[in-house]
């Protein structure tokens, strides 16, 4: 059996005292988007956190690629081929979109450079001299998917994109999302959204208090709406 | 704009300003070029200290231990070796840099007011040592020096007398500063911008940020190291107060007076200091700090991006009050 890109086993992680994460599985394999869904407060962002290193976890395992993760530093993380979207955005607000965009391309190899990116992304390309913080919410997410482009990771994690978007926007990034599956992303997407979730993910795993309580494919999932009342809330 | 650009001025304006410090001999007298001397070299060792605290973000108040470390290695080295003056440049810029590493090393582990405290403490161990080390640098009493020479066949006259130091000090200064402005308009400089506005982040695209901040902690060492040697050469003397924490304030000052992250800016900051320090002190005895205090609440309150940042409000607005007058009909 093929081994899953992101391979996670019994994770457990937190803040300081605080346990966050209790024990987690969760597998992401080779071209998959897998949805991560769950309430706010239940550990989604941790486990993203944890994946980059910036949260340190106190036992289990995340393999990436066949190596394992823990105690690597974010930076080395980042560069053996992980690229994370973060929650917020979190582009630097103070520097142009190139400039944004060029502090990302540190990987020379693969599919991904700057002209591709704004071919992709006209919109980046058009407001390319405009510093971060006088683009628009939609713009920003923008900015930051073609920076984790930028870094041509294996793997992409998304954190809530869709968050704080006006619907219009959030149409336009789930539309670059769905486009970049085409082309075989692999991705964990963290998403509150359950219609843009769904409308992307392969698989769907439900978190609750730290915990991964359920996983199916998108087909099932969709099919049963009882599930997503029941963990979720919606449906 | 206050990231990565070099600075507001135009290549106009930056070829008129380098015209008149070529002609500056003409026009000033001995004192006034003894001081535009004195402001180049310390404008230059502001100017590294905005590498840090502008460009990277790392709030530095202990700088001056480099300038310093520079200005022993100089000294020593023309007193002990030889007084070749690009010996004594490169006796100052390996040493500042050397020791910049070593305590980089530790001080890039920390942020924010650990690394004050830390950078504060190491120039206060060289301060200290300045002092009490009396066979090296003879203590509080100071080292005289000789004239720097240029080979073997100057005896210390050619860089004797104002006009020819003057002429020595502003082709290091453009050099210094040209080195500078290379470096954060590169890639290198663009990562350290990034590392100012979000350091984590900088680690979540592939940066290791402590090796590039423990780089910019080196380089700001060589150039103040650099610039401590001129400033033994121009002096002929080193003393511990060219370590002390006031050195190392002013430098802080002339940088946020001027503008951060511009690189100019530190050094019309340094102007402003000193000239204030010069023209004040004769009236105001030691109260010229005050005067200087109060000036630079003033500019914290009144021109957060400094001296800098209001010339180029100023030229923003004559441009396009210009674009307009030459839009409307006749």
């Amino acid at each position: 059996m093929i081994e899953p890109l992101l391979d996670i086993h019994g994770l457990r992680a937190g803040y300081r005292r605080s346990v966050v994460l209790q024990r987690v599985d969760l597998a992401v394999q080779e071209g998959q988007v897998v949805a991560l869904l769950g309430r706010n407060g239940v550990g989604k962002t941790t486990l993203v956190h944890a994946i980059m290193g910036l949260v340190q976890p106190s036992a289990g395992s995340i393999r990436f690629g066949g190596q394992e993760l823990s105690g690597r530093t974010p930076d080395q993380i980042s560069r053996g081929g992980i690229a994370l979207v973060p929650q917020g955005r979190r582009i630097f607000s103070r520097l142009s979109v190139e400039e944004n965009l060029r502090l990302a391309h540190r990987s020379r190899d693969g599919r991904h450079d700057l002209d591709s990116v704004y071919e992709l992304l006209p919109r980046l390309y058009e407001r390319r001299r405009h510093r971060g913080r006088q683009l628009s919410g939609g713009e920003q997410q923008m900015l930051a998917i073609g920076r984790a482009l930028l870094a041509n990771a294996r793997l992409v994690l998304f954190d809530e994109p869709s968050e704080g978007l006006a619907p219009k926007a959030v149409d336009q990034i789930a539309g670059l999302i769905a486009g970049l599956r085409e082309h075989g992303l692999s991705a964990l997407l963290v998403e509150q959204n359950l219609h843009v979730a769904l409308s992307l993910a392969d698989a769907v795993t439900v978190m609750t208090k730290g915990e991964i309580v359920y996983r199916a494919t998108a087909d099932v999932f969709r099919a049963d709406p009882e599930t997503a009342r029941a963990f979720l809330g919606v449906g | 704009m206050r990231a990565l650009a070099p600075g507001p001025a135009r290549p106009l304006v930056q070829l008129a300003v380098v015209f008149l410090l070529v002609v500056a001999p003409l026009l000033l007298g001995d004192f006034r070029l003894f001081l535009l001397t004195e402001i180049l070299i310390f404008g230059l060792f502001a100017a590294s200290l905005d590498l840090l605290v502008g460009y990277t973000g790392l709030l530095s108040l202990g700088h001056a231990a480099y300038l310093g470390v520079g200005s022993y290695a100089t000294a020593l080295i023309a007193i002990h070796l030889t007084d070749n003056v690009f010996a004594g440049l490169a006796a100052g810029v390996a040493s500042s840099c050397i020791v910049a590493a070593a305590t980089g090393w530790l001080a890039v582990r920390t942020r924010g007011v650990y690394f004050l405290m830390l950078t504060l403490a190491f120039a206060q161990l060289l301060f200290t040592l300045a002092i009490t080390w009396d066979s090296l640098t003879h203590g509080a009493n100071g080292l005289p020096t000789p004239k720097p020479t240029l080979g073997p066949g100057d005896s210390g006259g050619a860089l004797d007398g104002g006009t020819a130091f003057y002429y020595y000090a502003l082709v290091a200064f453009l050099f210094g500063l040209g080195l500078l402005r290379a470096v954060v308009a590169s890639p290198f400089g663009r990562a350290l911008v990034g590392i100012r506005e979000n350091e984590s982040r900088m680690r979540s695209l592939g940066y290791a940020t402590s090796r590039y901040k423990l780089a910019a902690f080196c380089l700001a060492g060589a150039v103040a190291g650099f610039a401590g040697s001129l400033t033994v050469q121009q002096s002929s003397f080193m003393s511990p107060s060219g370590v002390s924490f006031e050195v190392s304030a002013l430098a802080l000052i002339a940088v946020i007076i001027g503008g951060r992250a511009t690189l100019v800016g530190a050094v019309l900051g340094s102007a402003f200091v000193f000239v204030i320090r010069d023209e004040l002190s004769s009236a105001f005895n030691e109260h010229w700090r005050l005067v200087l205090g109060l000036v630079f609440i003033g500019v914290v309150y009144l021109l957060p991006r400094g001296i800098s940042g209001l010339s180029a409000r100023v030229g923003g607005l004559l441009t396009r009050r210009t674009e307009r007058a030459a839009g409307e009909p006749a």
